[in-house]
C-alpha cells in the first residue's frame, strides 16, 4: 500500500511540475512563435501583396473580433500613409480549403493584390493558383466589395486551364475576404488610424 | 572500476559513440541527416535534452520508485523535448520546419531513454551531466559526419554552399532513404576497420 501511494505521489508531483514548467515556457514564447509562423507561412504572400510599402506589415498588425473568430490584419504604409490592409480569406478548392491573403486599399476599396498561402491542390495543375503570377495578377484592381467569379460563371477571372475548381475556390476565397472586408470596414478604418 | 570525469566524457566520443557503437536512435539518424545543418540542429537539440534529463533523473533517483521509473523518465524527457520544440519554434523556425516531426520524436529516442536507465539512474549528478554531454556531443558528431557525407555527394553542397563546380551531377541516391542506410553501413565498417588495426 505504502509503495502504491509513493508511486502515485511521485508521478503526480512530477507531472504537475512538468505541466507548470511547460505552461510558463509556452506563455513566454507564444508571441514569438506566432510572429515566426507569420513570417514563414504568410510572410511571403503578405510581402508580395504589399510590395513597395515602407513598413514591416508583419509587425504592424492588428486584430478584430468578428463574432467568435479573431482576424488578423496587416497594415501597409504607402507614401507615408497607412492606407492598405492585407488579411486572410478561405475558399473551397479541389483538395480542401484554399487559404489566401488579399490586400485592399481602404480609400477606394480596390484589391491591390492576392496571393495563395495554403492549399492542397493537385501539384502542377491546381497549384498554379499559388505560383502563376498571370492568374493572381487578374485580381488586382477589382472592387473588394463585390463577389468575384470566374468567366464561365459570369465573372471576370480567367480560370487556370484544367483547374476550374481550384480557380473557383480562389474566387470563393476572395469573395469570402470581400465579405469580411465589407462587414468589418468601420472597425478596420478605426484601427488603422493608430498606425499614422 | 570507477572512471574519472574526463573518461566519462571521452567515452561518448569514441568508445560508446551513438549511433555507431550504441546502435540506438537510428530513426532520427537516418531521417534527418540529409544535410549538415539538419544534423547539427538535431544534435544540439539532443544534447540539451540528454543533459537536462540525465541531470534530473540522477537528482531524483532516490525518490523515483523503481516500478514506475520508466514512466517518470518519459515524463522528464518529454518535458524537455517540448521545451526544445517551443524554443526552436520561437527562435529557429526555418530549422524547425525542416526537422519537423523528428523533434517531438526525441521523446522516444532510445539514446536518451537508454542513458537515463543505464547511467543516470545509477550515478551521481555531476557524472550524469558529463555522461549526457559526452554522449550528446558524440551523437552530434555522428549526425554531422553522416550529414556531411550525404550532403556533399547527394546535393553537391556543404552547409548549403556549393563545393563542386557547376558540372557536378548530384548523386541523389545519397539523400534518399536507401543512401542513408548505405552511408551508415560504410561508416560503421570504417570504424570497425580502424578499431581492428
Amino acid at each position: 500500500m505504502r509503495e502504491i501511494i509513493k508511486m502515485i505521489v511521485v508521478l503526480t508531483v512530477l507531472s504537475s511540475f512538468s505541466g507548470g514548467l511547460l505552461a510558463a515556457i509556452r506563455g513566454g514564447t507564444k508571441d514569438k512563435i506566432e510572429y515566426q509562423q507569420l513570417v514563414f507561412v504568410k510572410g511571403p504572400a503578405i510581402r508580395n501583396i504589399l510590395e513597395g510599402c515602407s513598413n514591416d506589415p508583419i509587425v504592424d498588425r492588428f486584430k478584430i473580433n468578428d463574432g467568435d473568430i479573431e482576424r488578423s490584419f496587416f497594415v501597409g504604409v504607402f507614401d507615408g500613409k497607412p492606407n492598405t490592409v492585407a488579411f486572410e480569406g478561405f475558399g473551397k478548392g479541389f483538395g480542401g480549403d484554399i487559404g489566401l491573403m488579399v490586400g485592399v486599399n481602404i480609400n477606394d476599396d480596390k484589391i491591390i493584390g492576392m496571393g495563395v498561402t495554403t492549399h492542397s491542390e493537385t501539384p502542377g495543375i491546381g497549384s498554379k493558383a499559388k505560383t502563376d503570377p498571370n492568374f493572381s495578377n487578374q485580381f488586382k484592381g477589382l472592387a473588394a466589395i463585390e463577389p468575384c467569379k470566374v468567366k464561365p460563371d459570369g465573372g471576370q477571372i480567367d480560370a487556370i486551364s484544367g483547374a476550374t475548381v481550384t480557380s473557383r475556390g480562389v474566387c470563393g476565397g476572395v469573395t469570402n475576404a470581400a465579405d469580411i472586408y465589407k462587414r468589418l470596414k468601420p472597425q478596420i478604418a478605426e484601427k488603422i488610424k493608430e498606425f499614422n | 572500476m570507477a572512471k574519472s570525469i574526463t573518461q566519462e566524457f571521452v567515452k561518448g566520443l569514441w568508445d560508446e559513440i551513438p549511433p555507431f557503437r550504441l546502435v540506438l536512435g537510428l530513426c532520427p539518424t537516418l531521417a534527418v541527416t540529409k544535410s549538415v545543418e539538419n544534423g547539427l540542429g538535431m544534435g544540439v537539440a539532443v544534447i540539451f535534452v540528454l543533459v537536462c534529463s540525465n541531470m534530473l533523473v540522477s537528482l531524483l533517483r532516490n525518490i523515483i520508485p523503481s516500478k514506475v521509473r520508466i514512466a517518470c523518465f518519459i515524463v522528464i524527457i518529454a518535458t524537455f523535448v517540448i521545451v526544445v520544440e517551443l524554443l526552436m519554434q520561437a527562435y529557429t523556425y526555418a530549422l524547425f520546419l525542416k526537422l519537423g516531426i523528428f523533434i517531438p520524436l526525441i521523446v522516444v529516442n532510445c539514446v536518451v531513454l537508454g542513458r537515463a536507465e543505464a547511467f543516470a539512474y545509477k550515478n551521481g549528478i555531476v557524472r550524469s551531466i558529463v555522461d549526457g554531454f559526452g554522449i550528446g556531443v558524440g551523437f552530434t558528431i555522428s549526425l554531422v559526419a553522416l550529414g556531411a557525407l550525404r550532403e556533399v555527394f547527394g546535393s553537391g553542397t556543404f552547409f548549403g554552399i556549393p563545393v563542386f563546380g557547376a558540372s557536378f551531377q548530384p548523386f541523389t541516391f545519397m539523400i534518399e532513404a536507401p543512401g542513408a542506410f548505405v552511408c551508415l553501413g560504410l561508416m560503421l565498417s570504417l570504424m570497425n576497420l580502424a578499431e581492428n588495426k
